[in-house]
């Protein structure tokens, strides 16, 4: 037979089951796991474990993987996409705002389509896209000025385009939007510029707002106490990293960004709800089922925004529909994701601000002095790579840095509508007043003495860990585990790795030469596994030696 | 039409009244405005260039030789406009033009004042849109805005990037028109199965195209029997089936679509 | 020296020039003014020059006293005579009020880069600076200046641009905790039994790039490696005996005149 048979089988198949236009059901998202061939959502399925059932590749062959193609974008700057793949076709975007459709087996392209953002368009931290979600025959992609815009899947054609937040004031869409039943869920960014954040759902047939859920309560509703005067209306709580979503409950789940003034905690006295959170809302209403904040009244910029892993535990002799979750402010905690129960908290890196939890599962905060470091520093134990939950290994994998301290520096600022309200600064903890900070150079002039990069395999029952993978420099990869129980991850040195997922020994490891800003995806096309990672500029997709 | 074409070869011999009565009298069967016409349109646009300017573009937010108006679409509207003027805008009317003497500088502004170019017709595009998902059944082929079929091109943008002669040859002579990347494919594989589609992308190994079930599809070149590019369109031509001011409207239509 | 800093502690009761004149006494061994000195020239500052200067120093076109940019001033001798003479054409009036001891804690507070936590560097004659670089200091056996020494150190040809005097001083003074981590010596031995000594340049969790000590650029992989250690110390000598208070200070004018080319 040849491999064009097989594709004309594969495709026969999958419009035998999916109906002749193979369409992207909501069903078919709700039974991602079915179709392992596929990448259906930001994280591969509503659990958001980043894990594949797919097994050609294992930990003894690993060795064997090659490069397949890679596909060079045309722009420059960090590229934090994680592509979604639909029976043999990937859809991706690249800064700004521009989606492509690729041949998953060749990289080859089908389409593109450019957005144009407005010109007013305002974000912290680069002009980041990280991907699209799909249902039926259209694509769904918030912009940077902060617009919903559905694309046709054929011919990569907007469809429509509505505006969700007002880009004057430095709201922007960042994150990939999760599809939940008949609503397209988003969130905005721009914690640093005093936005008001919120989640909302959109009709992905008109582009009409169904709810919204303002993460910063107003005057009357539970919640505002927890701030004072009118410190609210300025309140951050971005949603920059896409939600996950239980079925059974019917409950979408989302990590919610720093509190404005990012540093001056003093500006806002009170614990500030629900920054620094994780909200539960019902995916049909919007309304908040439960919260669990990690870090109340935030002075070091620990956003929550980490993709909420769901998983089911035996937790205490108990199957427990757990959430896990390694947040930007060291900690690894799990919590019942049914009422948002603090079951645990450990520290995976080394922790200063706090000292541990009361029975609430509320920190118990210990500033240091002004002038003195904090650990974890201002980009995190963690920040919002994604991590991976292996049901086989029962093991969560977050990508760390270790021994990574920040000096904190409050401010008094006034809010000016669009403009940075950060109230204060910090400085990255070195062990020599002119050695350089860390930063991304061609060359390490900074080395691991200021902080390094680390895997860490961590037991979700102890909270311990089992393994380290530990990196030179640090890491803002994220994290894939499959079923053939190899994990895959790459880091800031530009190392694409496939490391044993039960012992973090590594399998095989290939030089990309960029940086790799995001987590690999995994699929197959014509019976042929293929796990691909941006680094730098450029998509490689690898996949085992004929 | 031959007899009709030798007679506008001669007419630079004619006056231009004389000519321009005998060409209004019989419809211009192409759609558009022939040289001699277009080259008196040049002569009289000397009424507009004191404020218009030489390139047509001196008004703010008017592009004459780019086809952007203020409130203007059809070639109708432009001879309203000329024979009242908008008084407010500081335009004054050109009732002293005879009708002969607009039509000849209506043609040279669709020509994109280049006499070298021939003018295209601009109808109404409300009929235009009628006629595009109705008697020209273009829908059928053509995607616009979300709504149609994915086999030929879409043209939510086709104003943006196409000019009024390329869409009028479009019309007319569709396999001429036709943009090379587009051309259908036929590959047959090793097993004998065909596919048909619009080629989408090309390298010297691998095809992309849209197949007629509107699938993306990729083949390796090595996986195929014969790969044939067709020569011709199918699209048909509309020089019969449309009246030249049907094709007007439609081109009207065609140009009103910027994208969303 | 211990005498010394203690006397600093108490000196909050002294008055300024009572506390100078002990300062001044014994010329100060660490040619590094002490933090009492510096507050006072911040609180000097602050009421005579930050009008015009502003209160980052940065206000004047081409000046930017915490930096250390100036117009025409090098040393700090230099600055004495402006603060003396002024520049009645640049618009700078004359500061000769000031008693000499007040003059010193502002000029202390410019050279602590306006951070009284730190201490102000003395900064003596660039020429004077570079005999003693290359003659009795000898730094060019080891470091390169604009082509010429040595590769085994450093690179200083822009050291002006990058480091502050304080931090220059504390290279000379304590030259282990002053190196940059991403400089350390390495001291590796291959499986065959072959040892390279070197400096590093660069290195990532598999590989290490190194300068070795015939500089040569050398590349390795760490598995490759039987042992891989850093030589903790710097190879670099204290010049604290070796020089005095007022060569170092000429040797910090001569490192801060290097901007590269």
């Amino acid at each position: 037979m040849t491999k064009t048979t097989v594709m004309l089988i594969v495709v026969a198949l999958a419009a035998a089951s999916y109906g002749l236009d193979a369409q992207v059901s909501s069903d078919r998202l709700l039974r991602a796991n079915d179709e392992p061939q596929n990448w259906l959502t930001y994280s591969g399925s509503y659990m958001s474990q980043r894990y594949s059932l797919l097994k050609q590749i294992e930990t003894s062959n690993a060795k064997n993987l090659e490069l397949k193609w890679m596909m060079q974008n045309q722009v420059f700057g960090t590229w934090e996409t994680s592509p979604l793949v639909v029976d043999g076709i990937m859809y991706l975007t690249q800064r700004p705002n521009d989606v492509m459709a690729l041949d998953a087996k060749t990289g080859r392209m089908f389409w593109l389509y450019r957005y144009t953002n407005s010109g007013r368009q305002t974000v912290c931290c680069g002009a980041q896209n990280r991907g699209v979600a799909i249902l039926g025959d259209t694509l769904f992609m918030g912009t940077l000025d902060a617009h919903l815009v559905a694309i046709d899947t054929k011919n990569g054609k907007p469809l429509w385009n509505v505006a969700v937040a007002d880009d004057k004031l430095a709201y922007s869409i960042t994150l990939a939007p999760l599809v939940v039943k008949d609503k397209v869920i988003i969130g905005v960014g721009g914690a640093e510029y005093g936005i008001r954040g919120f989640v909302a759902a959109y009709d992905p047939k008109s582009g009409r707002e169904v709810w919204r859920f303002n993460t910063i309560p107003g005057k009357g509703d539970p919640g505002n106490e927890t701030w004072s005067g009118e410190a609210w209306e300025h309140g951050g709580g971005s949603i920059w990293v896409t939600g996950s979503y239980d079925p059974a409950t019917n409950l979408t789940y989302w990590g919610t960004g720093n509190p404005g003034p990012d540093w001056n905690p003093d500006q806002r006295p009170g614990d500030n709800l629900y920054t620094d959170s994780v909200v539960a809302l019902d995916a049909g209403t919007g309304k908040l089922k439960w919260h669990y904040q990690f870090t109340p009244n935030d002075g070091y910029d620990y956003d929550s925004v980490q993709v909420p892993v769901l998983a089911d535990l035996m937790w205490k002799g108990t199957v427990t529909r757990a959430m896990l979750w390694a947040n930007r402010n060291g900690n690894f905690y799990v919590l019942d994701r049914e009422n948002g129960k603090f079951l645990s908290g450990t520290p995976f890196v080394k922790v200063n601000w706090m000292s541990g939890f009361d029975e609430g599962g509320k920190p118990i905060q210990t500033p240091q002095p002004p002038g003195k470091v904090t650990y974890p520093g201002n980009q995190g134990g963690t920040n919002w790579y994604s991590p991976s939950y292996s049901p086989r290994t029962g093991l969560f994998y977050v990508s760390a840095w270790e021994n990574y301290g920040s000096i904190y520096r409050k401010e008094t600022v006034p809010f000016e509508p669009g403009r940075r309200f950060n109230g204060g600064g910090n400085t990255v903890a070195m062990p020599n007043p002119d050695a350089p900070a860390m930063r991304r150079n061609a060359i390490n002039d900074w080395t691991d003495v200021v902080g390094r990069g680390a895997v860490i395999a961590i037991d979700p029952k102890t909270g311990q860990p089992k393994w380290k993978f530990q990196m030179y420099d640090v890491t803002d990869g994220g994290i894939l585990t499959t079923a053939g129980d190899v994990l895959f991850t790459g880091g800031r040195e530009g190392y694409f790795h496939a490391l044993d997922a039960r012992t973090g020994v590594e399998l095989w490891k290939a030089n990309l030469g960029g940086a790799i800003m995001s987590a690999p995806v995994t699929y197959s096309v014509d019976g042929k596994q293929y796990v691909i990672v941006n680094s730098g500029n450029v998509m490689a997709a690898f996949a085992l030696r004929e | 039409m031959n007899g009709f074409r030798s007679l506008l070869g001669a007419a630079v011999v004619f006056t231009l009244a004389a000519h321009l009565t005998a060409q209004n009298a019989p419809q211009n069967q192409t759609g558009t405005y022939d040289r001699t016409q277009i080259a008196a349109g040049a002569i009289i646009y000397g009424q507009c260039v004191l404020c218009h300017g030489v390139n047509g573009d001196q008004i703010t937010g008017v592009d004459l030789r780019q086809g952007k108006f203020l409130t203007v679409a059809s070639d109708a509207d432009l001879v309203r406009l000329l024979a009242t003027g908008r008084p407010g805008a500081g335009m004054p009317a050109f009732t002293m033009l005879r009708s002969d003497e607009v039509a000849a500088l209506i043609a040279y502004i669709r020509s994109g004042f280049d006499s070298v170019a021939s003018g295209v017709k601009v109808g109404d595009a409300a009929r235009g849109a009628a006629l595009f998902s109705g008697k020209g059944a273009c829908a059928t082929c053509h995607r616009v805005g979300g709504r149609g079929a994915y086999a030929a091109s879409d043209l939510s943008e086709i104003g943006a990037v196409r000019k009024p002669e390329s869409l009028q040859r479009a019309l007319v002579d569709p396999g001429a028109a036709m943009i090379p990347a587009n051309r259908s494919v036929r590959a047959v594989t090793r097993d004998g199965r065909t596919i048909r589609g619009r080629r989408l992308n090309e390298d010297a190994y691998t095809i992309q195209l849209i197949d007629e079930q509107s699938r993306l599809v990729s083949l390796s070149k090595a996986d195929l029997r014969s790969f044939e590019l067709s020569p011709t369109s199918s699209m048909p031509s509309y020089e019969t089936t449309l009246t030249v001011d049907e094709r007007a409207d439609v081109i009207a239509y065609l140009l009103s679509l910027k994208g969303r | 020296m211990r005498a010394y800093r203690s006397l600093c502690g108490a000196a909050a009761v002294f008055t300024l020039a009572a506390h100078l004149a002990a300062q001044n006494a014994p010329p100060n061994p660490q040619a590094a003014d002490d933090h009492f000195v510096i507050d006072t020239g911040a609180r000097l500052y602050l009421g005579q020059c930050s009008a015009c200067h502003g209160t980052n120093g940065d206000l004047i076109n081409g000046v930017d006293l915490r930096a250390g940019k100036f117009l025409t001033v090098r040393s700090d001798d230099d600055l004495t005579r402006l603060l003396a003479t002024g520049r009645p054409a640049a618009g700078m009036p004359s500061f000769a009020v000031l008693h000499t001891d007040e003059a010193r804690a502002i000029i202390a507070y410019i050279r602590s880069n306006f951070d009284a936590t730190t201490e102000g560097v003395k900064i003596g004659d660039a020429r004077r600076g570079e005999a003693i670089f290359e003659g009795k200091g000898a730094c060019a056996s080891c470091h390169r200046v604009n082509g010429r020494g040595a590769y085994a150190a450093t690179d200083l040809t822009e050291i002006g641009t990058v480091r502050t005097p304080a931090s220059l001083q504390r290279a000379l003074v304590d030259p282990a905790q002053a190196i940059l981590p991403a400089n350390r010596q390495v001291r590796v031995v291959t499986r065959d039994g072959r040892t390279i000594r070197g400096r590093r340049l660069n290195e990532d969790s598999f590989t290490i790039q190194v300068i070795d000590e015939q500089s040569r650029l050398v590349s390795l992989v760490k598995s490759d490696l039987r042992t891989f250690e850093f030589i903790p110390t710097s190879s670099m000598p204290s010049y604290a005996a070796t020089l005095t208070a007022d060569e170092r200070a000429d040797l910090v004018a001569y490192l801060l005149s290097l901007k590269g080319r």
